[in-house]
């Protein structure tokens, strides 16, 4: 019985066997991959779909063909929120230099430093809704610290969230202030690793202050930059949050960027465009997939150069 | 509370009577009602009129969601097309036009058939109404108007204004002793939707006002003009709180309680939180808002919210006895009176809390609103319009001399948007 039961097997067994050690890996990587495909990938191209037709999101599609892209053409809002997409991805940058210079001060031996280094990681932990509500308070024109503070020096007051001038760098501000507690720990982090016996043939060499900063340690440093940089210009293309929070987009638009804005027009309270939606979306991924391209390029080079 | 009860009941049963529907069978198996009544004193008020509807319908089954007010307004177009409740909040006029194009309401015309609904219900049916039929009931609705700091008007000598120069001229007086007329927060942008409204009722009438916001009127005509100067007036007077783009229409109230601005253009909801923010009824007061052009009628704005059927429900039968009872006159005067939502009843037959607020908005409504009642700015406008063009309203606030590139946007989006 047994052995008509093998002898039976034996071919399909075989090729299992065969191939079990070339199979395994996909059969492990098939539910990433499925549920990858599913909300990530297919999502992708059928913003790229709905993008060519007219839709309310409830009734029938009308096909228009590129007429959503024409009106992103014309549209002043969707040239205010891409210049604010590019404030945001150049100021935001500024959190990995704040950064890696908390992180440098913090890299030191004395009594209760790591109480300190969580102090200074705190504006991480908390929401990112927290945070807004914090400088909407701060930034208050009649009431808030800023002003007061201000006025003391015979200055003031600026409306900063509701002046179409301030109101981006006001709102990219807040922003900084957690991600900065972000790369500080990330610089953290990689000083731990960075080798002392370097500095020391750094110091018998003579050298010092910034030259040893900029010479020594910050190559030790790089797969910190690199990994801060990338997690800075994703957050600078995703704030969404604090916009919501802090200024709902205005005054008149002038603090949306292509998320929010997208955002708006297809799924808030008043927006039922989504080929216009998607028309925003599929732009913002190109912008994104420029530095995507870029990244997996540097980590293949950073791969090939080992 | 028992006789009531009754009362209801008989009410009711007389109304089925007379429409020739069967009640005495009873209703049963599941009524599923999704609200967006999410604040603590209309939510209460809801869970009771609920509580009293299951009472007289014991083998139904009534399920009750209620959803936060903001966040329905996204979740509606989910919960219409799956898994749909029987019955769901909603508001009049163009805001529900989507959901009935896309056939997602039910069709109610038979309850407004009703001689019960139909004479008592009369003056809010127009804004119930697209295409010629009926697509839901309204639950209760509120008036809009100046409301003022009696105080600051008497140590100023100022009384209420029946025109816009007396207007004009309080305010200068207003100013003079430095404070600021009007408080408003724009942060949210419907706030200056409501001084359009009014400004643009009472310069070209009710007719021209709906015709702009359905479309039919340009937004460059010399009218829509004739509006923009007459609020430029009150801009350049420096009438409006300083840097209210900043600011929602809560955090504009302290401004009003503390006495630095005297009044506010706002809906009858406003009320509530500055008596909780300590004014008693001898700071605070209410005047309809001026007349401008003494040619045209007045009209008012008076937002309606409603109970729809959705065209998925399951037990539409429940569904149009649940939005009966909502209706009814007894129902009616409990659930607006002051204690409860603190708003006006939409049947004719009920009788308004003693509220000086609302007594004097009912009077207004009903005897000095001859142009007509409007719903508001986002509810009488299709929302893609409303959105553009609300922003447009709060970027005149602050940059008057804007207008010109203002307008030629709107008209743009006018293209665009009614086909």
């Amino acid at each position: 019985m047994a052995d008509i039961s093998t002898s039976h097997d034996t071919k399909a067994e075989s090729w299992w066997h065969k191939n079990q050690q070339k199979l395994a890996p996909w059969l492990f990587l098939a539910p990433g991959v499925l549920f990858f495909l599913v909300y990530v990938i297919f999502p992708i191209f059928q913003s790229f779909n709905i993008s060519f037709y007219e839709w309310d999101g409830l009734g029938t599609r009308e096909y228009v063909g590129l007429y959503n892209y024409e009106e992103l053409y014309w549209d002043d809002a969707f040239y205010t929120s891409l210049k604010n997409n590019l404030i945001w991805l150049v100021l935001y940058l500024l959190a990995i230099p704040a950064g890696l210079f908390i992180a440098l001060f913090l890299n030191q031996t004395v009594t209760g430093i790591r109480l300190y280094k969580s102090l200074f990681f705190f504006p991480f932990v908390i929401s990112q809704v927290v945070v807004g509500l914090v400088f909407t308070w701060f930034y208050d024109p009649t009431f808030g610290l800023l002003n007061i503070v201000l006025a003391q020096f015979g200055l003031g007051p600026i409306n900063v969230l509701g002046d179409e001038n301030y109101v981006t760098t006001g709102i990219i501000i807040a922003g900084l202030w957690p991600q900065t507690a972000y790369c500080m720990i990330l610089y953290l982090t990689g000083l731990n690793a960075v080798d002392p016996e370097q500095i020391e043939a750094g110091r018998l060499d003579g050298a010092k202050g910034g030259k040893m900063l900029w010479y020594i340690i910050l190559p030790q440093l790089r797969p910190a930059t690199f990994i801060a940089f990338v997690v800075t210009i994703i957050g600078a293309l995703r704030s969404f949050d604090l916009i919501s929070i802090m200024t709902n987009g205005g005054p008149f638009g002038a603090s949306r960027v292509l998320s929010f804005y997208m955002f708006e027009v297809a799924l808030s309270e008043y927006g039922f465009r989504m080929g216009y939606g998607a028309a925003i979306a599929v732009v913002l991924f190109l912008i994104m997939l420029m530095f995507i391209a870029y990244f997996l390029w540097s980590m293949y080079r950073e791969e090939k150069a080992r | 509370m028992r006789s009531m009860l009754k009362t209801t009941a008989a009410a009711i049963g007389l109304s089925a009577l007379m429409s020739g529907s069967v009640l005495a069978e009873g209703l049963n198996g599941d009524l599923t009602i999704f609200l967006d009544t999410s604040n603590p004193a209309p939510r209460a008020t809801m869970e009771k009129m609920i509580g009293d509807f299951q009472e007289l319908h014991p083998d139904l089954n009534i399920k009750t969601t209620i959803i936060d007010r903001e966040a329905y307004k996204t979740q509606i177009r989910n919960f219409l097309t799956a898994d749909t409740p029987d019955v769901a909040t909603w508001y009049a006029a163009n805001r529900m036009r989507p959901y009935v194009e896309a056939g997602l309401f039910e069709d109610v015309s038979d309850l407004w058939a009703e001689p019960e609904i139909a004479e008592n219900l009369a003056s809010t049916k127009g804004a119930l109404t697209i295409d010629g039929k009926q697509w839901g009931v309204p639950y209760t609705y509120y008036q809009w108007g100046v409301y003022y700091r009696k105080d600051i008007f008497a140590d100023l000598g100022l009384s209420e204004p029946k025109t816009f120069e007396e207007e004009k001229a309080n305010c200068q007086k207003i100013i003079d002793a430095g404070k600021k007329c009007y408080t408003i927060g724009t942060k949210y942008l419907w706030t200056a939707g409501g001084w359009f409204d009014y400004l643009n009722m009472r310069t070209n009438g009710f007719d021209f006002h709906m015709q702009l916001l359905t479309g039919q009127a340009s937004w460059e005509s010399d009218e829509v003009r004739a509006t923009f100067a007459n609020w430029r007036d009150l801009i350049d007077m420096g009438a409006f709180i300083d840097n209210h783009t900043a600011y929602s229409w809560q955090e504009a109230l302290p401004f009003m309680v503390k006495g630095d601005a005297a009044a506010y253009l706002m809906g009858n909801f406003a009320v509530a939180p500055l008596r909780e923010a300590g004014l008693s009824d001898d700071q605070l007061d209410f005047y309809q808002f001026p007349a401008i052009n003494p040619n045209v009628e007045l009209a008012e704005d008076a937002p309606t919210d409603t109970f729809h059927i959705p065209a998925n429900a399951s037990n539409k039968e429940a569904a149009r006895e649940f939005l009966r009872y909502v209706v009814s006159a007894d129902v009616q005067t409990w659930i607006n009176d002051g204690k409860n939502l603190g708003q006006l009843p939409v049947n004719a037959k009920s009788s308004v809390d003693k509220d000086k607020f609302l007594e004097e908005g009912f009077a207004m409504l009903s005897t000095n609103s001859p142009g007509g009642v409007a719903q508001f700015f986002d509810r009488d406008a299709p929302a893609e319009m409303a959105k553009v063009a609300m922003e447009g309203l709060q970027e005149f606030m602050v940059k008057p001399d804007n207008l010109d590139k203002i307008l030629k946007r709107l008209e743009r989006a006018r293209g665009r948007i009614y086909k």
